[in-house]
């Protein structure tokens, strides 16, 4: 009778077997069945505790050794906090480029409109004929030095006003950094929701897979000092122009 | 000469259109990524194509393919406009056939030079 007790029938067989002998008055072989009916409860305590034990080895590892959590925390959040830090720059340059064109605009608009003034003012005293010759020649040579101002003023303008169109490219950096951002967010988001699950119980880790040649292929953004990979990452037209004109372009 | 610009910001393409009219080229089209560019390619007769790399749908590496695979479109001048700076990256866009490259930021003269430069290179070929 040493073999394992599983189902319902075997034990009825046991404890019908116990009593027999116990009536038989077989000392030993009774001993030998309430040792098997022990075991039963054992095994199936030992089960349970397996079962606990696995479960509580997967969850720690599902915690600890998640590497992608490991890598968000020590390097995609500090490098978000870069890249918001580079979009702060990137807008504060711009803004600070488009109030330095505006600055250096009023006072061009200022000295054509006093000049242009000025000159209103003689011609009209020409038209009237209230004027003298030696004033005229005068006038005469300052018409033609506000032509040649207003032509070098209208350029200085046109730079300007040029400088300021270009200077609103931060919206399109800075957009797609942040847009960066928001996706490391939301994977920080899933992943949290993730831990949660699992300490609940409910484990259903999938190993995050990231193939980088896939992600280049979608773009990686601007690049953002000190976030990317140095040496990977052009610093400049200068040396996009090297590196095409190397592959003979 | 009749240009597309393909970028998914409404602010570069505007920056990039009025540096095209400033530069002389006044009929310019625009597209947000490469799955609305496309068609327009196929259907409009553009001379030039401007692109982004990096936009939602389909990426201007992917439109730059699809161009280079398309019998009607494979000898139209492709220059990219990105802030996608790896080395692999600008490789990868030269062999895919891309004609110029430019990285984001830049300035007007980096523009006309590359466009310049294109031209040049096709007149060239061409004479």
């Amino acid at each position: 009778m040493d073999a394992a007790i599983e189902t319902d029938g075997e034990l009825l067989a046991s404890a019908r077997a116990l009593v027999d002998e116990l009536e038989a008055g077989n000392r030993a072989a009774a001993d030998k069945l309430i040792d098997a009916l022990g075991k039963v409860r054992e095994q199936s305590l030992f089960r349970e505790l397996g079962k606990m034990t696995r479960q509580l080895h997967e969850a720690l590892n599902g915690f600890t050794l998640d590497s992608r959590v490991a890598a968000l925390a020590e390097t995609d959040i500090p490098d978000a906090r870069m890249r918001l830090n580079h979009v702060i720059t990137m807008t504060e340059e711009s803004a600070h480029r488009t109030l330095s064109a505006v600055e250096s605009t009023l006072p061009v608009a200022e000295q054509l409109r006093s000049q242009a003034g000025s000159l209103g003012g003689k011609w009209r005293r020409f038209r009237n004929k209230d004027m003298t010759l030696e004033e005229f020649r005068a006038m005469s040579q300052e018409i033609e030095d506000f032509l040649a101002l207003a032509l070098e003023h209208a350029d200085r303008i046109h730079g300007n006003l040029s400088e300021v169109m270009l200077a609103q490219d931060f919206q399109d950096l800075t957009g797609q950094i942040i847009r960066r951002v928001i996706s490391l967010v939301q994977e920080v988001e899933e992943r949290l929701v993730e831990l949660v699950r699992l300490s609940g119980g409910v484990d259903n880790k999938d190993a995050p897979s990231k193939e980088d040649a896939a992600a280049l292929a979608r773009g990686q953004g601007p690049a953002v000092p000190g976030v990317e990979g140095a040496g990977s990452t052009v610093s400049g037209q200068d040396e996009v122009d090297d590196l095409l004109s190397s592959l003979g372009f | 000469m009749k240009i597309l610009i393909v970028d998914d910001f409404s602010t570069m393409r505007r920056i990039i259109k009025n540096l095209l009219r400033d530069l002389g080229f006044n009929n310019t089209e625009e597209a947000d990524d490469g799955n609305t560019a496309l068609p327009l390619l196929q259907n409009g007769s553009f001379d030039f194509l401007i692109t982004d790399w990096n936009m939602p749908g389909m990426t201007g590496i992917d439109l730059l393919r699809a161009v280079r695979a398309d019998e009607k479109l494979a000898g139209l001048p492709v220059l990219m406009v990105t802030a996608e700076s790896k080395r692999e990256q600008i490789i990868e866009a030269a062999q895919a056939g891309v004609n110029g490259y430019i990285v984001k930021p830049f300035t007007a003269v980096t523009l006309k030079e590359k466009i310049d430069k294109i031209f040049e290179r096709i007149e060239a070929t061409a004479g």
